[in-house]
């Protein structure tokens, strides 16, 4: 899907793809600023305790490395939100800066969806589509199972692009 | 640097001296979700280690559960640990 194109990373999306990636950008910029709450376990592991028997010093790591964290997490959302085209299908095209920041955004939003929807090592998430089609193809789990191997399978290409 | 012109009288104690900064570690968690290529890139990425290397580390992660991926003094290692978690990775900080 990415191409590697004259030092640019370039793939045309239809236009239920550009929605669903600002919807899920979207959503993890709301999880790190309105919706910012430590106790939401998607939140425990987009910002891991460095000190897992240790709270204090956990703390302390926290309080020097949070802010600027959080800021690059919402920055690199944002470098999915700003390459996407306004409400249409389209060409995206990022410089070597934003094909990075886009692999990090899309693992974001990955993991987060990866929490909710109790992604374990052993799910097998073609299986697990198997069945949503056959027993309740409008359901929600569904359609974000179905988002989230869309997220792994775009993550993949980009990478792809970026390595070889 | 100067020899000394002067004999010290004592010589410390040597279990009075502090102990020089030991050896700290990160370690990077298996995971569910990120794709085993991106812990790979990750690692090439942030410590500028070979493909080869990479890999091994990152299948030590996969296979065994977790993997020390760097080491060397307390604040470089939260300086590492707070790099992967910027990519996502679930890393923690430990003594050697």
């Amino acid at each position: 899907m990415f191409q590697r194109c004259s030092g640019h990373y370039v793939a045309t999306f239809a236009v239920d793809e550009v929605r669903v990636l600002r919807k899920v950008a979207t959503e993890v910029v709301g999880l790190l600023t309105d919706a910012f709450d430590h106790a939401d376990p998607v939140v425990v592991r987009l910002f891991p305790e460095a000190y897992p028997d240790d709270a204090a010093d956990t703390a302390e790591f926290r309080r020097y490395t949070e802010g600027d964290l959080k800021t690059a997490k919402i920055d690199q959302a944002g470098a999915i939100l700003a390459a996407l085209p306004d409400d249409a299908g389209g060409e995206v095209r990022l410089d070597g800066e934003a094909a990075e920041a886009w692999l990090r955004a899309l693992n974001d939003a990955r993991l987060a969806m990866g929490v909710r929807l109790e992604i374990r090592d052993s799910t097998d998430l073609g299986a697990e589509l198997d069945d949503a089609v056959a027993t309740d193809p409008g359901s929600s789990r569904m359609f974000q199972l179905s988002v989230y191997a869309y997220l792994g399978y775009l993550q993949e290409s980009l990478l792809s692009a970026l390595i070889d | 640097m100067a020899a000394p012109q002067v004999a010290p009288l004592e010589t410390p104690d040597t279990d009075e001296v502090p102990a020089p900064d030991r050896p700290w570690v990160t370690i990077v968690w298996d995971d569910p979700v990120n794709l085993m290529a991106y812990v790979t890139w990750v690692f090439q990425k942030l410590f500028g280690y070979s493909r080869g290397r990479a890999e091994q580390l990152m299948l030590d992660v996969h296979h065994k559960g977790k993997a020390v991926v760097s080491s060397g003094t307390r604040e470089r290692m939260e300086h590492d640990a707070s790099q992967l978690h910027a990519y996502g990775l679930w890393a923690t900080v430990d003594r050697a």
